[in-house]
């Protein structure tokens, strides 16, 4: 990695593959609200074209949430293309987020 | 104001201590190392919440897995695996650790699955274990704060009975982190393993208790098959039972110099050097608890049953039999590496399983090899109590390093609770070492004062009678000559008294011969003078008869009358 200078440039990534996302909130919290924000501005720069999000509200499917393993809010989880991966927090350091979901990495190897 | 609500955690001691358990829909905190028992403490308060009063109850686990907090709980007779998540719910609150952390995040979802599961099971009971992981991710004191304040309102809302686990790994560091922790709860328990000479001691002690007493003392603990157990003194206030009835301390002669035998439920001490044959004369007395056919449980220390059995065949205590149909229950522990408390806790299992009358604990003193001092103590105490509570007819053994009984005061301190307390000690004396018996104190009983030998035969160990020379005992041979030398002057008395009597008898019977032959003599002298008397009227009839016929003769006129004798002879 260090070897490369990373690219900020991550717009340019072509990706036809369909990322799955799922965004665990408690709805009217600010964190949850900071984290919805963060994450569709993600989107809209990092995955114009193929991405699925979901979004649920712990306290309208708390059960749901539970049985998914959900832990603290907000809590982001990619669940296509593997690896799977976690991110937790208001999703404000978009470069961590980026690198978590595999998108920076991605656009940094092509 | 009403007085604080409390609920009963089920752990042994601790209720006792913190005057009658957590405070209900309050928040507890447990601190302490790692290890010191904080989880199962918490643990254990939902089993017992959901066994004892059927009130659900939700574990939140922080830092080990659920299956590994079931897996850990199962060592002990919960039946926990049994336990449906109706009763008892387990969430896993191990943040994954590939999770990426992006910015804050904070637990109003975690606390809003909770109050799903709270309405769906009926919960009553909730503990966060490892709440110092959580605030560790969030790695902001602001953070932590707020996350603090979150679980409290969210407490105060849910009407739930909290208990807060949280590592503490120095003091110092505790002030800085769990400052908050310590404020939002009511009731602050602290928890401590601490290293004694080998044995490592885990304790507790409330060191915050809103709006209530507690016991603020250091309190050690123990982890048996039951869970924890605390060894609280018990109540301040002694509430035993003190019966009158009296039970033989093993032989008659012992019983008589306590004036009738011990009490009942009493705990008697018998302290003496190695070889003062404590142990005969406390497997005498299980033995005749035994023959009364009461349960019995006979505890030694380092020393084998089947040895300790054998051993006293040979004075004629007969234990197997009792072993063998139940009565009697043996118990041989090593003491090495184990600590008091965990002795302690075996034997108040033994206890409940047997549920003996009379217990013996050969030696008592053994529990003190390992660990400290202070801890055997209170052990000792507790065991003693625990025995009155239940009301056992308790007889211990103690080792004295010293031949004065006093000594045995510095080692277990057990003397002073004692009701009874036999000294055994060896006299030496002209070459010899004789077994002295000493009865030093006996609450309630005019006792014997007196150094009595024991004497141990294959009938038994017995007392012999006392005989004392010149202010002292005899025992052993000196006690035989002296016996010897009183039995030969008795018998020269007797032999003494034999010949004065039948001197006395001769002396008698010449007297009352002597008096028989003067009688003899009296009854010839009185008959003689009869007899003169009687020849002396003859003679004077005949006098008067010869005149009258020498008148006749002489033809003169017969006297007529004796008295004119005297005429006669004036007429002559």
């Amino acid at each position: 990695m260090s070897r490369r200078p990373p690219k900020r440039k991550a717009s340019g990534a072509r990706t036809t593959t369909v990322v799955v996302l799922r965004l665990y909130i408690v709805g009217g919290a600010p964190n949850s609200v900071q984290a919805v924000a963060n994450l569709e501005a993600i989107c809209r720069e990092h995955l114009p074209d193929g991405h699925r999000l979901e979004v649920v509200d712990v306290l309208e499917h708390p059960q749901r949430a539970m049985a998914e393993g959900v832990l603290v809010t907000p809590s982001l989880s990619k669940l296509s293309p593997l690896p799977a991966a976690n991110v937790v927090g208001n999703l404000s350091d978009r470069d961590k987020v980026l690198l978590a979901l595999g998108i920076k990495r991605a656009a940094a190897t092509r | 104001m009403r007085p604080l609500a409390k609920l009963a955690t089920g752990i042994e001691g601790f209720d006792a201590l913190s005057h009658g358990g957590l405070p209900r829909q309050r928040t507890s905190l447990l601190i302490g190392g790692p290890g010191a028992g904080k989880t199962v403490f918490a643990l254990q308060c939902l089993v017992n919440a959901v066994r004892r009063s059927r009130a659900p109850g939700i574990f939140v686990a922080f830092e080990e897995s659920p299956g590994q907090i079931v897996a850990n709980g199962a060592t002990f007779d919960w039946g926990l695996a049994k336990l449906s998540p109706r009763q008892l719910f387990f969430m896993d609150a191990n943040l994954s650790p590939t999770a990426v952390k992006a910015g804050d995040f904070d637990l109003a979802g975690m606390l809003a699955m909770l109050t799903a599961k709270k309405k769906e099971i009926g919960a009553q009971w909730i503990v966060f274990d490892g709440a110092d992981v959580l605030l560790t991710l969030l790695q902001d004191p602001v953070a932590e704060m707020r996350e603090i304040y979150r679980i409290r309102d969210w407490l105060a809302q849910n009407a739930l009975t909290a208990i807060i686990t949280a590592k503490l790994e120095d003091r110092t560091s505790e002030a800085v982190h769990y400052g908050f922790l310590q404020f939002m709860a009511d009731c602050v328990v602290r928890f401590e393993r601490r290293q004694e000479d080998r044995v490592s001691t885990p304790s507790l002690q409330i060191t915050k208790y809103r709006g209530s007493g507690y016991a603020a003392a250091e309190f050690p603990m123990s982890f048996g098959p039951s869970g924890i157990e605390v060894g609280a003194a018990g109540p301040v206030e002694i509430v035993h039972g003190a019966s009158s009835e009296r039970v033989t301390a093993g032989f008659k002669r012992l019983d008589s110099m306590l004036g009738g035998g011990v009490f009942r439920g009493s705990s008697t001490l018998i302290t003496g050097v190695p070889g003062t044959s404590k142990t005969t004369l406390a497997g005498k007395f299980a033995e005749s608890a035994c023959r009364r056919g009461e349960r019995t449980l006979f505890v030694s220390f380092d020393e084998g049953a089947e040895q300790i059995a054998r051993n006293l065949t040979s004075v004629g205590i007969e234990l197997k039999a009792h072993v063998k149909s139940g009565l009697l229950r043996m118990y041989s522990a090593r003491t090495e590496g184990l600590s008091a408390e965990e002795h302690l806790l075996k034997l108040r299992s033994l206890i409940r399983e047997h549920q003996p009358r009379c217990m013996v604990i050969d030696p008592l003193t053994a529990i003190a090899k390992a660990g400290s001092l202070g801890a055997a103590r209170t052990v000792a105490n507790r065991l003693i109590y625990t025995t009155k509570d239940a009301g056992i007819t308790l007889l211990v053994t103690a080792l004295s390093e010293a031949e004065d009984p006093r000594a045995e005061a510095t080692d277990l301190q057990v003397s002073t609770i004692a009701d009874t307390w036999i000294h055994l000690s060896y006299l030496v004396r002209s070459g010899e070492r004789n077994r002295a018996l000493t009865i030093i104190k006996s609450r309630g009983t005019a006792h014997s004062n007196q150094v009595r030998e024991l004497v141990l035969s294959r009938s038994g160990p017995t007392l012999t009678d006392v005989y004392s020379a010149g202010g002292e005992v005899l025992m052993g041979t000196l006690r035989w000559e002296k016996e010897a030398e009183d039995s030969a002057r008795k018998t020269r008395h007797r032999a003494e008294f034999d010949q004065k009597r039948r001197e006395l008898q001769f002396a008698e019977a010449s007297t009352s011969a002597g008096i028989k032959a003067l009688e003899l003599d009296l009854q010839r002298q009185r008959a003689e003078l009869a007899l003169y008397s009687g020849q002396d009227e003859v003679s004077s009839v005949s006098s008067t008869a010869r005149e009258n016929e020498l008148r006749k003769r002489r033809s003169a006129d017969a006297a007529d009358q004796p008295a004119r004798k005297s005429g006669n002879g004036a007429a002559k």
